[in-house]
């Protein structure tokens, strides 16, 4: 079902977890909530189960407003951060209840309960362990009943806060797979609440990175790398590197050498986004210290830079010498994206260099 | 490889050496002289002083007191819980002052509290004679008093087990759609089982050695409002020492039974947890 998420505020003693949010979901959809611990992401999860209530605005699901809906009439499953599984019931026991709990007159009947159980545990491919109770399984196993357990109210909306970060690294990215290719099964619109953006870029369609309460961005994920909309999205995302700029006399003056100076904009101060790849470092006599050095296969080597103060990566070109760590490391930009103070926003390419700096 | 944080054998051995010394003295040794002091004439006095009438009906009241406070403690001790754990809403540390009151406050104060209130001079006490009322020297008073004493238990038990535990499988059971009563009954309550348990035998136990509110407010009528302490009391003051320790030897038992049952289900719980994890 569509998800529409209209101007929607909500104040804990003062302060604004979310702060007039608008977005919407298609049918079918899967958008992921992103942002760093304090952006108003699981607030506004809890907000879409019910679990709280905005000071103001609408949430539609289905086109109907759920301001009066309590969770318990929402029909929207949730996948809890640490699966919230009930420890003295067993897994089959799990996955019935919120069968087994509605009113008599829509209550499946006990043989129809437990057919649907192990149809679910089917689906999430555990049907082995229905009668385990929820300590005796692993945590993905956990998180697969919690999944069933979820869909067994059979969801108008899914969401999932945190699922993944309960999981060590190996299981998360087969599980992460695991669960898209569930969702494009089911079609079952599903929010993901997630801290971590190579989870919520990989897994969902569209992607709302949230900063202290308010929607930066609602994007899909290329958009979002390619053309992101605030200094903080290009920052969040992607690995990105800020440095300070400024442009004088019509030119950009950046302590990084290589790039275009953005077209009509004013003197002043800018802020400078490059990703590792956009910035290229070599073995030389340049301005950059290097601190580490990741060696790699195949790809190119990255290093860890420092320059005035700010840790940068960056990659060394094919071909080019590698800098020794401690050493002194020749740097140019190949792109960047800059924003000005007054939200102007430009992609900048490599531009003229000026003669002085070493081209690698 | 001795670790770090271990202490010294001949402290540790000190320690328990004294800790094991001091329940010895002063909690053995007077139990075992109860029970020697009771059959100090052999079986058959300490029977006759437990089949007394009177005794009889100190027991009989004794129990049905604990009856009626333990379950009214439960639901209150539960309700309470709730709200400190659960809830967040002005005076929650009031409430929590207000719940372990009794704790604090001598039991002999809490029973003159209901005679103020409830006494012929008292605050209510004209109006609950002119409809024939008898709270104070009867069974309400008693209830009243032992409830009054034995309130903290329960709730004490629980609200640092219930505000560990947080509310995800709550919130989670909402979300499947459960009504209050199902998440208490089918969430809650299971996952609180075993203390809550634990708070009831503990409260019972406290229920029905209850001596210095009760003495106040039962009036010492001996086969009408005299429970079992009061009835030990009264035989002692007496000189009827072997009935005073029989009946005192029955009600240790008593507390003894409760406090095995207790323990029996900790085992129990931690085996079950074992079981699971």
């Amino acid at each position: 079902m569509s998800v529409r998420i209209a101007g929607v505020s909500r104040r804990f003693s003062g302060q604004a977890a979310l702060d007039d949010v608008s977005l919407e979901v298609a049918t079918g959809e899967f958008a992921a909530l992103l942002g760093p611990s304090g952006s108003g992401k699981t607030t506004l999860l809890r907000v879409l189960a019910g679990l709280d209530f905005p000071d103001d605005g609408r949430i539609e699901i289905a086109g109907t407003d759920m301001a009066r809906v309590p969770a318990r009439e929402r029909q929207v499953g949730v996948v809890f951060q640490h699966y919230a599984l009930f420890r003295h019931m067993s897994v089959a026991e799990n996955v019935a209840f919120g069968l087994k709990v509605r009113p008599r007159a829509r209550r499946p009947d006990s043989a129809e309960i437990n057919r649907r159980v192990r149809e679910l545990l089917e689906l999430v491919q555990i049907p082995e362990l229905a009668a385990r109770f929820p300590d005796q399984c692993s945590g993905g196993q956990r998180q697969r009943i919690a999944l069933a357990r979820a869909l067994a109210i059979e969801p108008r909306l899914l969401l999932l806060d945190e699922p993944f970060a309960a999981l060590d690294a190996v299981v998360r990215k087969e599980v992460r797979r695991w669960v898209r290719g569930l969702h494009d099964r089911l079609g079952i619109t599903t929010i993901l609440v997630t801290h971590d953006q190579e989870e919520a870029l990989e897994l969902a369609d569209r992607v709302a990175v949230l900063e202290r309460g308010r929607l930066a961005q609602f994007a899909a994920p290329a958009t979002l790398l390619a053309e992101p909309a605030t200094a903080f999205v290009a920052g969040f995302i992607g690995e990105a590197c800020a440095i300070p700029a400024r442009i004088l006399h019509g030119r950009l003056d950046s302590p990084i050498p290589g790039l275009s100076t953005p077209a009509g904009w004013h003197d002043g101060a800018v802020r400078l986004f490059l990703r590792p790849h956009e910035l290229l470092a070599e073995a030389g006599d340049g301005p950059a210290l290097v601190r580490m050095i990741h060696p790699s296969l195949g790809a190119a080597t990255r290093v860890v830079l420092e320059l005035d103060g700010h840790t940068l990566e960056a990659t060394v070109p094919p071909g080019a010498a590698v800098p020794e760590r401690g050493g002194r490391a020749a740097i140019r930009a190949s792109g960047a994206i800059a924003f000005a103070e007054d939200g102007m926003r430009a992609r900048l390419v490599a531009g003229n260099l000026p003669a002085h700096a070493s081209a690698p | 490889m001795r670790e770090a944080t271990r202490d010294p054998t001949w402290l540790s051995a000190g320690l328990i050496g004294l800790a094991v010394l001091i329940a010895l003295v002063v909690l053995v040794l007077p139990l075992a002289a109860v029970f020697t002091e009771a059959l100090r004439r052999g079986w058959e006095p300490a029977w006759e002083a437990i089949t007394d009438p009177d005794a009889i009906s100190a027991m009989y009241l004794t129990l049905l007191v604990a009856a009626i406070a333990v379950p009214v403690n439960t639901i209150g001790g539960i309700a309470g819980a709730w709200a400190v754990a659960r809830c967040d809403f002005p005076g929650r540390r009031l409430l929590v002052t207000l719940i372990e009151l009794p704790f604090s406050v001598s039991p002999v104060i809490s029973g003159l509290v209901y005679v103020l209130l409830f006494g012929a001079q008292g605050y209510f006490g004209p109006w609950l004679q002119a409809h024939d009322i008898q709270i104070l020297f009867a069974l309400p008073g008693l209830v009243l008093a032992t409830i009054f004493v034995t309130f903290p238990f329960v709730a004490r038990t629980l609200i640092p087990l219930m505000q560990e535990q947080g509310q995800a499988e709550e919130e989670a059971a909402l979300t499947l759609g459960a009504n209050t009563a199902q998440i208490l009954w089918h969430v809650t309550l299971p996952k609180i089982r075993w203390a809550l348990l634990a708070g009831i035998l503990l409260c019972n136990a406290r229920a029905m050695g209850e001596f210095g509110a009760v003495a106040v407010v039962s009036g010492h009528i001996r086969g009408e409002t005299n429970t079992m302490p009061l009835h030990v009391e009264i035989l002692y003051n007496e000189y009827q020492f072997v009935g005073a320790f029989a009946v005192a030897a029955l009600l240790a038992l008593l507390g003894l039974v409760t406090l095995g049952a207790k323990t029996a289900l900790e085992l129990l719980s931690r085996q079950r947890m074992g079981g699971h994890a």
